[in-house]
């Protein structure tokens, strides 16, 4: 397992030399950053929708997970994309940019989620309603992303950042490959150590329940 | 009629239910002792379907329609009246003849006088024979009663011992700690221990 | 199929024959929102543009909706009066689709007194308004009662309630205020529509998950 996490982290470092310039160096971490959160939270929500159909009771851990690897990788792609736009535009946040709202509500969404888990008593009741609530997730981001551009057609009329289209040549498009999948592994490598993690700990549970 | 083998239920931390065996076929009169927190009304949850076991296997040969259940809420709107609610329940269960079948249940339960009074301002007497005649509503097949006498009055007592004791082939399981007011009425009993 | 719709009937009829002799939610939900308006005059500079008059008007409405969505599931829930429901041979859904209906009624009458009070108040409301007011109380009516049982269950109901909600809400602003004040407010009728089709169906279809234990 930390095999996997050493490689992914290894191959980041590679690609930093094939750059174009220092402040371009973010985009190699925020879109893989972005682009994996959105992979945690479409596997969150295909577990779910297992847990449902199938009533594939392991599909609630899964999810959980999943939800809870996305969030991180959430927080980070609004970091990184903060620092982006401190970057190239000098503040620290700015409406326009459509990822970094988008973003910003899933965050909300999905804390929501959690103080959910947190609030209901565990069982099969929590395990469906958690599912649901994964599932309207995924809905809710290609609506959020429809709803964010008309907002900004309506509010913010004229951009007032021009984002600068990544116009990659090979070179920088292969490091940005390897970095997407870098990602994707550092995620899939935590999201194993955790799952596994929480299985350990519900059979000791299992267990310390049989004796007692 | 119902089979359940190790059955359990665990609401979060807690073990409600644990590694019960029941079954009784059709017909038989079932009653379910121990003392409080013993899990009754949980077995009682289980067999009606509002919950799912957590361990073990459970069968009821009967689907939702034909069970009648009697807890420890009576599941009555306060702001409608005993026709109005029984409607309601009439009008879900599919019952044929709805308002016969209510006016009749109410003259037997002696609340026709009280038909159009919101049960708001009902005595909890009043509320369990009301609840009664919900649980009878739709002539079921299985009916289930957790601590019925608990919420009755004499009067209550006295109706819900007669129907009882009417020769049916409906199956009954009954829930008390006061098993002494069936006398000899229940074909079998089911002792739980506390958990 | 008539089953299913007599029983949608009886529940909806159920939910607005208590409200009415309980008088518990709409009165308060009335109040709040004109309170809210009044609050909005003290909270807006003197020189604010009409788009800050009608995104304080979605934020009235929407708070106002949390109002009647918490309320909606009080009582089946303190007496587990739900239980008589679950219980019956009735399909879940139409537990769903019956206070569904009921919390758009709410909704509706609150905002036939939050648009007079807004148009003598502020601005003078058009009937994209009131398109857009319509398909955002379908939405709101939906997800909210779905999202209720799942607050229903959980130990912090009325905190949790609003949490839940409002991420969800967030695309039913921007439609509603869109609707308002853009010169083409059909795009954003669209829009609501869409939202109130997709998350409609997905609500009336994963309410049995979420009501049941």
């Amino acid at each position: 397992m930390l095999l996997v996490t050493g490689l992914g982290l290894a191959l980041l470092w590679a690609p930093e030399d094939a750059d174009q310039g220092p402040s371009q160096r973010i985009f190699y971490i925020h879109v893989p950053v972005a682009l994996t959160a959105y992979a945690c939270f479409g596997w969150a929500a295909w577990k779910a929708f297992r847990l449902l159909w199938k009533g594939d009771e392991r599909a609630d851990l899964e999810s959980y997970t999943a939800v809870h690897i996305g969030v991180i990788f959430g927080l980070l792609t609004l970091v990184t994309g903060s620092i982006w736009a401190k970057i190239s535009w000098g503040v620290w946040w700015t409406w326009s940019e459509r990822q970094l709202v988008l973003f910003l509500i899933l965050f909300l969404f999905y804390s929501a989620y959690f103080m959910l888990r947190y609030s209901t008593e565990p069982g099969p009741r929590r395990a469906r309603t958690s599912a649901v609530y994964a599932l309207f997730g995924a809905v809710l981001l290609p609506v959020s992303f429809l709803a964010i551009r008309l907002a900004n057609q309506l509010l913010h009329p004229a951009p007032l950042f021009n984002r600068d289209g990544p116009q990659m040549s090979a070179s920088m498009f292969i490091s940005f490959c390897v970095c997407l999948v870098a990602m994707l592994t550092l995620a899939g490598a935590l999201y194993l150590i955790e799952l596994t993690g929480k299985r350990v700990d519900a059979r000791l549970r299992e267990l310390r329940e049989l004796l007692a | 009629m119902i089979h359940a083998r190790g059955l359990g239920r665990r609401f979060g931390d807690k073990r409600a239910l644990a590694d019960v065996d029941v079954d009784v076929g059709t017909g038989e009169l079932l009653l379910v002792t121990g003392p409080n927190g013993s899990g009754k009304t949980t077995l009682l949850r289980l067999i009606a379907g509002l919950i799912v076991p957590t361990s073990g296997e459970l069968e009821v040969a009967v689907d939702r329609a034909r069970i009648g259940f009697l807890g420890h809420e009576p599941l009555l709107y306060r702001e409608l009246t005993p026709l109005e609610n029984l409607d309601l329940y009439g009008r879900l269960y599919r019952i044929p003849e709805r308002r016969e079948r209510i006016g009749m249940l109410l003259e037997r339960f002696g609340l026709w006088e009280a038909r159009r009074e919101q049960t708001g301002a009902f005595s909890r007497g009043m509320l369990q024979r009301l609840a009664l005649c919900r649980a009878l509503l739709h002539e079921p097949d299985l009916l289930l009663l957790d601590e019925p006498f608990s919420a009755l009055d004499a009067g209550g007592t006295e109706l819900l011992l007669d129907e009882l004791g009417r020769a049916s082939s409906r199956t009954v399981v009954v829930a008390s700690h006061l098993p002494e007011r069936l006398g000899p009425i229940p074909s079998a009993r089911l002792a739980l221990g506390p958990t | 199929m008539t089953g299913y719709l007599s029983d949608v009937t009886a529940l909806a009829r159920k939910d607005l024959v208590v409200e009415l002799r309980s008088r518990d939610t709409v009165p308060a939900m009335l109040l709040f929102v004109v309170a809210t308006l009044v609050i909005f005059h003290f909270a807006l500079p003197d020189d604010s543009s009409r788009l800050a008059a009608a995104g304080m008007l979605w934020i009235a409405l929407l708070f106002t909706a949390l109002l009647a969505l918490v309320r909606s599931f009080v009582a089946e829930r303190d007496e587990a009066v739900i239980d008589g429901l679950l219980l019956a041979p009735c399909d879940r859904s139409a537990i769903w689709l019956g206070k569904t209906i009921s919390v758009f009624a709410f909704l509706a009458l609150a905002e036939a007194v939050a648009l007079p009070a807004f148009a003598l108040f502020y601005d003078p409301v058009t009937w994209e308004l009131i398109a857009g007011v319509a398909l955002a109380n379908v939405g709101i009516a939906a997800v909210g009662t779905l999202l209720g049982a799942m607050a229903a269950a959980s130990r912090a109901r009325e905190l949790l309630l609003p949490l839940l909600f409002l991420p969800l809400a967030i695309p039913i602003v921007v439609g509603g205020v869109g609707a308002t004040l853009a010169e083409d407010p059909g795009r954003y009728l669209g829009f609501l529509g869409l939202y109130d089709l997709i998350f409609a169906i997905l609500s009336w279809a994963s309410f049995e998950y979420v009501v049941t234990e």
